[in-house]
């Protein structure tokens, strides 16, 4: 058994992807110039700065308040799509984990496919589309099935299957999102937004194993 | 990359510092949230006009504020939409008790933010909003699979008809559905020599040789539906015209506001070049202009290149056309 996920661990991996979003800013808008509008880093980089920037000033006493001010830290610099996908997902994640002080692996995982529905009902995007939803949906499966075998299995599972969600939707023709504009000629790029997810669930597997 | 700006972050912040400043009888700017409003907002007993996107399309929505159009305009970052703070903001400082009207780009983050934006301001302050979304651009297919449609020209000529029936004190129901009529109406298309550079990015978004033209673009510096060899005005005009004309569709006896409109980098003499060949066109199919605008008015920064809008209006939407209207960017009759 794994001990349950505290707020610092929490807040730790907020820290670590907020430094991957950094480090990868310029790869993220280069990948959404070939597809989309050339601004998927530069905005997630502005969100997760203010995100750190909340995190450096407050503290939190329980994992729902956390990622209800994440989420709507997101909302409020983001901009864009993943303004609104990101922030809901959070808003979500933070929602499913009302009342707990410490998240269990199971918890984590229903906590993690509410904020996935939440990504899904303001997006309406579906397995295939070549979205993020390509990538988080591979991943709350293997979350599943693995977490028998404690919560590091669990993320190590989610973060690979979202590596391979993401690199599957590469060849597709992209049917929501700007990307979708493109028709054919968007196959053959990777999703800038199944790469930032895919980096999401890596950060956690790195800061919450 | 050579532009006129200092700090790249800093492009939108210094642009409403000039809007401000060259604006004062038109604009107010609330600086913090990047709303630039009417001076006289909130106009009492008048139904509310908010628009907003990213910026680089100027001088829309921004330079659309004022008598006989907006009541305020959101900018986001360079072609990113704003946030949902902005809007429910500008919807606060805008409402005259008779409810406001979001205009909103069909792009996934614009309607997204506004739709979270709605939804906040409803459970706020109880303000009554309704929604636009445009979505006019014929070089999108296939939109039962896609994100729809984009929305492009077809604002512009939206946020003036329905402007002027906002200040002839409307309801809110009557303006919105106005503003449904409109973009029902109207269809755009549109295309580019050049590729643009974003600020932050500094390089091109997509790549074009000096032989090629891209055929079916939107307004953020996203690439075409393809890619063809360079032409002249004469043989563009009718790759615009024909597939818009196709699409609603237009035909023998229709009356219609035609607008060329220039992405930022092409000049006034090539756009007129254009319009003479569209109007052609539209003779030769029966199809009679009754107003016309030709202009920079929904640009891509500098991306060179025009787009053809073609509105079916009757003479309700014609009248409200020629009503006064007094903004940075668009102005007679005031």
């Amino acid at each position: 058994m794994t001990e349950p996920v505290s707020v610092e661990e929490f807040t730790s991996w907020l820290r670590q992807f907020a430094a991957i979003i950094h480090e990868n800013a310029r790869l993220l808008t280069e990948l959404d110039s070939a597809i989309g509008d050339a601004d998927h880093g530069v905005n997630m980089d502005r969100g997760m700065k203010a995100v750190v920037g909340v995190l450096d000033g407050q503290e939190f006493e329980q994992p729902e308040a956390l990622f209800k001010k994440v989420g709507m830290t997101l909302v409020s610099t983001v901009g864009g799509a993943s303004g609104p996908l990101y922030g809901t997902f959070f808003l979500r994640l933070g929602g499913a984990m009302q009342g707990l002080e410490k998240v269990s692996a199971e918890q984590l995982g229903r906590a993690l496919r509410a904020g996935v529905e939440g990504i899904v009902s303001r997006g309406k995007a579906e397995v295939g589309d070549k979205t993020m939803v390509d990538a988080w949906s591979p991943a709350l499966d293997a979350y599943d099935a693995a977490v028998g075998d404690g919560l590091a299995a669990a993320l190590n599972a989610a973060a690979t299957a979202a590596a391979q969600g993401r690199d599957e939707s590469t060849a597709l023709v992209a049917r929501k999102g700007r990307a979708s504009y493109l028709g054919e000629r968007s196959a053959n790029h990777q999703d800038p937004g199944a790469t930032s997810t895919t980096m999401l669930l890596e950060s956690a597997a790195t800061a919450l194993s | 990359m050579k532009k006129l700006i200092n700090d790249p972050a800093d492009v939108v912040k210094d642009s409403l510092l000039g809007v401000e400043a060259a604006h004062p009888d038109h604009v107010r700017v609330d600086h913090a949230n990047k709303i630039i409003y009417r001076k006289d907002a909130p106009k009492q007993g008048k139904v509310g006009l908010i628009s907003g996107g990213g910026s680089g399309h100027e001088p829309m929505h921004g330079g659309f504020v004022g008598l006989g159009m907006l009541d305020a305009a959101c900018a986001g970052e360079v072609f990113t939409s704003p946030v949902p703070d902005q809007m429910m903001e500008a919807t606060t400082k805008v409402d005259g008790g008779a409810g406001v009207l979001h205009i909103v780009k069909n792009y996934t983050g614009d309607v997204m933010n506004f739709e979270m934006a709605a939804e906040l301001a409803a459970a706020d302050s109880g303000i009554e909003v309704k929604s636009v979304v445009t979505d006019d651009d014929v070089a999108v297919q296939d939109s039962l699979y896609t994100a729809g449609r984009r929305g492009v020209g077809v604002t512009v000529l939206l946020e003036k008809i329905v402007g002027a029936a906002a200040e002839e004190g409307r309801s809110l129901q009557e303006v919105a559905d106005l503003a449904a009529k409109v973009n029902a109406q109207g269809r755009s298309m549109g295309m580019a020599l050049t590729s643009c550079v974003t600020p932050a990015s500094g390089t091109p978004t997509f790549d074009l040789a000096d032989d090629e033209m891209e055929v079916g673009i939107g307004i953020h510096g996203e690439p075409g539906r393809k890619r063809l060899p360079m032409a002249s005005a004469h043989d563009v005009a009718a790759l615009l015209v024909d597939p818009i004309v196709s699409d609603l569709p237009y035909g023998q006896g229709d009356s219609v506001i035609a607008f060329v409109n220039g992405m930022g980098g092409t000049p006034l003499i090539e756009l007129y070049i254009m319009y003479q060949e569209v109007a052609q066109l539209l003779d030769k199919a029966g199809i009679t202009v009754a107003r016309s605008l030709v202009g920079n008015y929904i640009t891509s920064l500098e991306m060179a290149g025009c787009s053809v809008t073609l509105l079916k209006a009757d003479d309700e939407m014609v009248r409200l056309w020629d009503a006064p209207v007094n903004t940075p960017g668009l102005r007679w009759g005031a």
